[in-house]
């Protein structure tokens, strides 16, 4: 059974069909990958799964439960954590803090004894630490630690944003264009790490990226999107070898 | 320039970051403790005066500068910490029940309030939570029975095992007590700011799409900001009717409200430290400014609209300038001092941020 599945999914926003009839799976231990031209749908499909938007029709299910049930805060306990295409960090707060944000669906402890800030408080904090230095030296962002966010490059920025994900121990990682922005040597880097993650933390990866050299270096299966609907699927070379994406790219009679 | 060596995790979840804070910081207990015997009774009521101004700032706060959520309605849970306070206390409650219940009752109340003006951002906010306000005043009228309505009520008497406390008559006893529940206060928002609810507060307020796909519940968290936030208000409520020494509908009005929100700005949004700075502005303001006044044209001459006017000044000269306010002040003249002759001018300069996803509203 696949990990991720959705199901002839169909969102409308008026009259523009911004994700038509579009049936994908993702299985255990791989990078999928979403291609396709800017506007094609590629990050609402992101925000179906994280339930910022509820589809027309179709079914979405993850790990052999009913996504559609849960509400957008409940997507994170059932282990999918996802980045954002222009990076949604808490500006106003520190690298450290950032990341223990990630830990918040792990937390146990009670309103009454964090106000008194019971020992129960302390030794889970101390956990939830251990966890997130664990991310911390994965990132190399020791340097980074107790900066706030609001003085960081935007590099930084967008591998503490994975860093957050990733602390909130997923088993599916959803990374929207993680490499937009970045210099050659940053997207090597994010490369390296999203290998990393699959192989040494076995976690799966469903990303959207426009790089072609990073998906088709780090993916084990792609999707082309256009305008909402699957265009075609495959190994990274097929999708690229595809007619149809071809045009859809490059339009008719380009080569 | 002194260099942390931090050995464990412990040392980054300590209420001291080093001894020399701990130093410091008893150090001021120690003349806040010693401050009866160095000042003057009227002094040692004005600095109380300060206290209770601080705890209902740190009320605030919580909820303004921590969680993002602007409030114009905190002097209507003033009122109600006041009100059930004296209320539970003429009932038969000694003080040390009933002051405790008075906040949590508070509490309770605000998160209840809370639940239908959460649908609210920014602004709309803020003018619903005046109507709060507003309605404050017909409410304690209208329960006329209870809140004595116009003819107002005054604070029953403190008696803590025995030992009677009162504002006029012992304002260094007073001042003790308002110490203690500053203390407290003070205490409670440290270690949620170290506790896993306070960073979900942070989220909540610099980014409510990514807090929710961390796993954090946007109406839960902000109902329990508001409930702890109206909580601390409702005990600074209660400290406040025994300074006044009498209340009716009119003492805790929009305008109360109003000086509590530019209390914390100036002080500097989203610290400890800025409800207190902003207290010590708003208690001493009027009072250096008769002084000043009397110095320069004489006591005898009123000016209407004189604090309001040069307090709303001080608002916009800080926002203008100094938009951390007070704290943020302080925290550069002591960076300036640690690094010196390092310390550079565009060191605190904020970088610009970058594009926001839309927000799903």
């Amino acid at each position: 059974m696949s990990l991720l599945e959705i199901k002839e999914a169909t969102l409308k926003f008026g009259g523009v069909v911004a994700v038509n009839n579009l049936s994908l799976s993702v299985e255990e231990g791989e990078v999928y990958a979403i291609v396709g031209p800017n506007g094609a749908g590629k990050s609402t499909v992101f925000n179906l799964i994280s339930r910022f938007y509820q589809p027309f029709s179709g079914s979405i299910t993850f790990d052999g439960q009913n996504l559609l049930d849960r509400a957008p805060d409940q997507v994170a306990d059932l282990g999918i954590a996802r980045t954002f295409q222009n990076i949604e960090l808490f500006d106003h707060a520190t690298v450290l803090q950032n990341l223990l944000v990630g830990r918040h669906r792990h937390r146990k402890t009670s309103l009454v004894e964090e106000l008194f800030f019971a020992p129960r408080v302390r030794r889970e904090e101390i956990a939830h630490r251990e966890v997130v230095e664990e991310v911390i030296d994965f990132l190399d962002l020791q340097p980074y630690r107790d900066k706030m966010i609001a003085g960081l490059p935007y590099g930084v920025r967008k591998v503490v944003e994975l860093g957050r994900a990733l602390a909130t121990g997923p088993k599916l990682l959803l990374l929207d264009e993680p490499a937009s922005g970045l210099s050659v040597e940053e997207t090597q880097d994010m490369r390296w790490w999203i290998d990393d993650i699959r192989k040494q933390m076995g976690i799966t990866v469903l990303m959207v990226e426009h790089d072609m050299g990073l998906v088709s270096s780090v993916s084990d299966r792609v999707l082309a999107l256009a305008d909402g609907a699957k265009l075609a699927e495959g190994t990274p070379a097929e999708v690229q070898a595809d007619p149809a994406v071809i045009e859809a790219y490059l339009g008719v009679g380009a080569v | 320039m002194r260099v942390l060596f931090k050995t464990s995790y412990n040392d980054d979840i300590r209420l001291f970051p080093d001894r020399w804070t701990l130093a410091v910081y008893a150090a001021l207990l120690a003349l806040a403790v010693l401050l009866p015997v160095l000042l003057d009774e009227f002094y040692i009521g004005e600095v109380t005066n300060v206290l209770i101004w601080a705890i209902a700032g740190l009320g605030l706060m919580l909820l303004t500068g921590q969680t993002g959520q602007v409030s114009l309605g905190h002097a209507a849970f003033l009122a109600i910490g006041c009100y059930t306070n004296t209320i539970l206390i003429e009932a038969g409650l000694p003080f040390i029940v009933a002051f405790p219940l008075a906040g949590v009752i508070t509490g309770v109340v605000g998160a209840i309030i809370a639940i239908p003006a959460l649908r609210l951002h920014g602004i709309y906010l803020a003018i619903a939570t005046i109507a709060l306000s507003i309605l404050a005043d017909d409410i304690i009228v209208l329960l006329d029975p209870w809140t004595g309505g116009v003819s107002g009520k005054f604070p029953a008497v403190i008696t803590i095992f025995g030992l009677e406390i009162e504002r006029w008559t012992m304002p260094v006893r007073f001042y003790y007590l308002v110490l203690v529940v500053t203390m407290i206060c003070t205490l409670f928002y440290r270690n949620l700011l170290r506790a896993p609810l306070g960073r979900a507060f942070a989220a909540v307020r610099d980014s409510e799409i990514s807090a929710t796909a961390m796993g954090v519940h946007i109406a839960r968290t902000k109902v329990k900001a508001f409930g702890l936030s109206c909580m601390i208000t409702g005990w600074a409520g209660a400290l406040m009717g025994y300074y006044a020494g009498a209340f009716n509908n009119e003492t805790f009005s929009l305008v109360i409200s109003i000086t509590l929100l530019m209390m914390i700005v100036i002080g500097g949004l989203g610290s400890i430290h800025g409800a207190f700075f902003g207290a010590v502005v708003v208690a001493f303001l009027p009072q250096v400014l008769s002084i000043a006044k009397g110095a320069m044209i004489g006591g005898s001459v009123a000016i209407p609209g004189l604090e309001t006017g040069v307090f709303g000044l001080i608002l916009i000269l800080f926002i203008l300038f100094e938009p951390m306010g007070l704290y943020g002040r302080w925290l550069k003249i002591r960076t300036w001092f640690e690094l010196f002759p390092f310390a550079r001018k565009d060191m605190f300069r904020r970088q610009k941020s970058y594009l926001k996803t839309e927000r799903l509203r």
